[in-house]
């Protein structure tokens, strides 16, 4: 983080508006030239509970939350429980200003809430804020808000407050009051925010703030928007019109953001009674002639691994997405992982073939969602793109112009029914719909309802026409011509070159690999080491099957070696880097974190310096480092 | 144009067109009760006029599995209880197509029954056939779901204690609007029950006897059957849900004391279908969404134009 940044962080509970808040504040500043990124933190409960939202905002594009943060607003928890010292979640009242305490940088502003937060509970608050030169503001937002409105409205006297102190316009956040807020509580929270706004002016020295917002200007016009909307967007500009699924925390914005919207395309959604059956209403939608998807997070998709198998035989072209979040079983239904990762690739019986992306930040995710339609209809194969709770909840901002694409509706590889009265059919007049030699292992599928295209599906093993079949030789050319598709993928995918990335110093020594949406984050860190002085460079891998070997094999071979950045406890990306390249383990530690919050970039700089290049341990256990084979 | 030219085709069908023409050799055991819905079902369908190819048979895992491999017609033999929600999609993305489903009793009331529930409370305008043969025969004569308590197999060697699941008062509970028995032994009323659960705009169940000569000999073979419609010693009006229960509760009631009850349990003509309720709150277009990927003068909406001034 630099001087001119501003990461202010929101705390109160659940419930107390601390989301939209934050989102109205990101795209104000937005809006005024400069660039944001969000971070959410949330506990798995409907009120009350440590919550909070960071805003990063820079002059200079920024792809992570960033380190540590230097302005928090605590609010009150409306819904604390248990206010009694010793209860097992500890005092919850006071938590918006104690629990956010360590991660304050030197020098950082508090303002809290003292009509609802009592900092003397604080154990050794004063000598905390002299030794880190804490600004501290305690004002009574509560009081101010239900002066000119609600109590509730003491998220807007915070941001107010804010704006007093870290000099940002009033008309910037006011303006989009306007737009956001319906008039009947406009009014009382733009008194509000005069008044919170003036307080401060008069009551304190403002004029040299502690911590002041940026100032910017956007080259062309931004969008503030999530992971999540990226998948949705990417998956409607394919022509996508049917989802199916249940919810299940992360993915349910996906799915919320899709159903929301389809009504209006003349699409369809289905929330159904399980995740087996959301997997197979996608199958049964796009077997008849309808681009389909579904989704879930771990245990939802778990639930999903059987239709997935049956999709993959029956060649059925199939999107799925994975929001994953920390396992095993319920794990930590809030708290972001990556640790699906080895579930995602290899669930189901039998030998898998799918193609999965992990795109590493909005933009991303928008292009290889498409591009995951693309290939599950032209292949008819599943695609599933695998994303985690950070990516798919973090907003930032990204040009409008990266959506600025045509919309695609091809159904891929089917024939009409003029093709069909040309095509192979067996004695019977079933349509050979999976015949054995195709030219590129792709055979052209029909619809039921066309003339002349008649055909079973099945899971069972099956020749040309669908008739069920344990035949070695029929097996052998089956399972050959569906494998040689995921072969021709790879070719297709190295010929585009574009869903990986490399970052930085293209001659440096020393690498960094990550995948999905860590990739930010770790190119950020790559930043301070060069700046340090390190010569070191970042690999994004977001095609995770079929596997680019060859490129990571280059990267890996143009290194002396290479530290795997992962949010996982078993190192699975790095194992499947290991069993993809056969080799490299004596090339590649691992730096780990599954503490359910991601990693900032301080922690990989400390990771890199501390535990790859000096061999010292790392100090506590926010992450882990594993030392390559032979160490 | 339609792209699915298949479908409201105007034919005379002769029920060998539902015959494939290299027919595979059934897997199913001589005097299997299977052959029965097979032949019900081309009956129904020849009657109805409707063609092979507007008609999309999904079947489960088992004996029953097989029933598309033997009709001509597209088909889905899907993974085991799962074949009721992909031709419910099936039937949401394209509505004209003719979609009937078929399991076992274990596929549709077991490892299916949480699909079972929801398609009927859901009235998707399908029809499902269960060939219930109060066994699991494939896999070589274990207990089923509705088998009798103390039914004894390899895997419930002390006879079963379990009561069996009653199909038809389950169906009605979930929300079917039409649900019937019928018996591999009784081929006209079959057929006919088909043809009405076919015709039915809404989820039509049929619970159909289908003998197990190989794996279940202690049971009886469906006969003699009574059709409770046709039979002076039960009086019931199926429209109404009450009357429907009870006769619904007797039959599953008598079934293992000999007395083998078939008909038309529960007709409600009343109760729109799924499509018409999600048509109604707009959340389902009137065109079939499968013709507008075919529709080239259709212009695709994008996100572009659609959404992003609220991200602005």
């Amino acid at each position: 983080m630099t001087d001119h940044e501003l990461i202010w962080r929101i705390a109160g509970g659940s419930g107390d508006g601390i989301a939209s808040t934050s989102q109205n504040f990101a795209k104000a500043l937005m809006r005024a030239g400069l660039h944001v990124f969000t971070h959410r933190h949330y506990p798995s409960r409907i009120r009350g509970g440590h919550t909070y939202t960071e805003v990063r905002v820079s002059a200079d594009p920024v792809k992570s939350r960033g380190d540590g943060y230097n302005f928090l607003l605590a609010l009150g928890d409306s819904f604390a429980r248990n206010p009694s010292e010793g209860a097992y979640y500890g005092n919850e009242e006071i938590k918006p200003l104690s629990e956010n305490l360590d991660e304050l940088n030197e020098g950082g502003v508090i303002v809290y809430d003292s009509g609802l937060l009592d900092a003397s509970e604080i154990e050794d608050f004063d000598e905390r804020v002299e030794e880190n030169d804490w600004h501290v503001y305690d004002i009574d937002l509560r009081t101010i808000a239900r002066e000119h409105g609600r109590e509730v409205m003491r998220n807007t006297a915070g941001v107010a407050v804010t704006c007093a102190i870290a000099g940002i316009e009033p008309d910037v956040i006011k303006s989009l009051m306007s737009d956001a807020m319906p008039d009947k509580i406009l009014e009382p929270n733009l008194t509000v925010f005069d008044d919170a706004y003036e307080m401060v002016r008069e009551e304190y020295d403002v004029d040299a703030p502690d911590v002041s917002a940026p100032t910017g200007e956007h080259d062309e016009e931004q969008v503030l928007l999530s992971g999540s909307d990226a998948i949705a967007y990417g998956a409607i500009d394919e022509g996508c019109r049917f989802i199916a699924g249940y919810p299940m925390t992360p993915w349910t914005e996906v799915f919320t953001i899709m159903t929301q919207n389809l009504p209006e395309l003349g699409g369809i959604s289905e929330q159904v009674e399980d995740e087996i059956a959301a997997a197979a209403l996608a199958i049964g939608a796009s077997h008849a002639g309808v681009k389909a998807m579904s989704g879930s997070s771990g245990g939802g998709f778990s639930l999903m691994s059987e239709p997935l198998g049956l999709a993959e035989i029956t060649e059925t072209p199939l999107v799925l997405v994975e929001a994953m979040r920390a396992g095993p079983s319920t794990g930590m239904p809030t708290k972001p992982e990556q640790s699906d990762l080895e579930h995602v690739l290899y669930t189901s019986q039998g030998d898998s073939h799918r193609i999965v992306f992990a795109p590493g930040n909005a933009a991303e995710a928008y292009y290889q969602t498409r591009k995951a339609f693309q290939i599950a209809y032209e292949y008819q194969i599943p695609s599933i793109v695998l994303y985690d709770q950070k990516l798919g909840g973090e907003l930032s901002n990204v040009p409008a112009s990266v959506f600025d694409e045509e919309p695609n509706a091809d159904l891929g590889s089917v024939l009409t029914e003029a093709e069909l009265e040309d095509a192979p059919h067996d004695d019977s007049g079933k349509y050979q719909r999976f015949q054995h030699d195709t030219e590129n292992g792709v055979s052209p599928r029909s619809l039921p309802g066309q003339k002349g295209g008649r055909y079973l599906a099945t899971g069972n093993e099956h020749m040309p026409a669908g008739h069920i079949s344990e035949s070695p030789e029929n097996r052998v050319a089956q399972v050959n011509r569906r494998m040689q598709k995921v072969d021709n993928i790879r070719t297709e995918l190295d010929a585009d070159g574009e869903f990986n990335t490399v970052y930085g110093d293209e001659d440096a020594d020393l690498g960094l690999i990550t995948f999905g949406s860590q990739q930010g984050t770790v190119e950020e860190a790559a930043d301070v080491l060069s700046e340090k002085g390190h010569s070191v460079k970042v690999l994004g891998v977001s095609e995770m099957m079929p596997f680019p070997k060859q490129q990571v094999a280059e990267f890996l071979d143009s290194v002396d070696e290479a530290l795997v950045v992962e949010m996982t406890a078993s190192a699975q990306f790095r194992g499947l880097i290991s069993k993809e390249l056969g080799g490299y383990g004596d090339q590649m530690s691992s730096l780990l974190k599954y503490n359910g919050n991601p990693f900032e970039p301080a922690d990989i700089v400390e990771g890199f310096e501390t535990a790859l290049l000096e061999g010292e341990e790392l100090p506590d256990n926010r992450t882990k480092f594993v030392p390559k084979v032979g160490e | 144009m339609s792209a699915f030219s298949a479908i409201g085709e105007e034919t005379e069908q002769d029920q060998n067109e539902f015959t494939p023409g290299l027919e595979p050799q059934p897997t199913w055991c001589p005097g299997c009760g299977d052959f029965g819905v097979l032949k019900a079902l081309k009956g129904a369908a020849a009657e109805l006029g409707l063609s092979p190819e507007e008609m999309m048979v999904t079947t489960g895992i088992g004996c029953s599995g097989k029933l598309n491999s033997y009709f001509n017609s597209y088909g889905f033999h899907t993974i085991h209880g799962r074949s009721l929600p992909i031709a419910r999609a099936a039937k949401l993305a394209n509505p004209g197509l003719t979609v009937v489903a078929a399991g076992g009793d274990g596929d549709g009331y077991g490892i299916g029954g949480n699909h079972f529930m929801h398609t009927a409370r859901e009235n998707h305008d399908i029809t499902y056939i269960v060939f219930n043969n109060e066994i699991f025969g494939l896999t070589k004569g274990q207990t089923s779901p509705t088998s009798p308590m103390g039914h004894k197999s390899k895997t419930q060697p002390h006879g079963s204690a379990k009561t069996p699941l009653r199909p038809l008062s389950m169906s009605l509970n979930a929300g079917a609007s039409y649900v019937a028995r019928t018996a591999a032994v009784n081929p006209n009323q079959a057929k006919d029950i088909i043809v009405e659960a076919i015709q039915h705009d809404g989820f039509s169940h049929v619970d159909f006897l289908t003998q197990c000569p190989t794996w279940n000999k202690d049971a009886r073979q469906y006969v003699p059957y009574i059709d409770i419609n046709d039979s002076d010693d039960y009086e019931f009006d199926n429209t109404n849900r009450s009357e429907a229960s009870e006769m619904m509760f007797e039959t599953e009631n008598v079934l293992h004391e000999g007395t083998v009850l078939t008909g038309r349990y529960y007709v409600d003509e009343d109760r729109p279908s799924y499509q018409q309720e999600k048509q109604r709150i707009g959340e389902m277009p009137e065109e079939p969404l499968a013709e507008r990927y075919f529709d080239d003068s259709y212009e695709w909406e994008r996100t572009f134009d659609n959404f992003l001034d609220k991200h602005k």
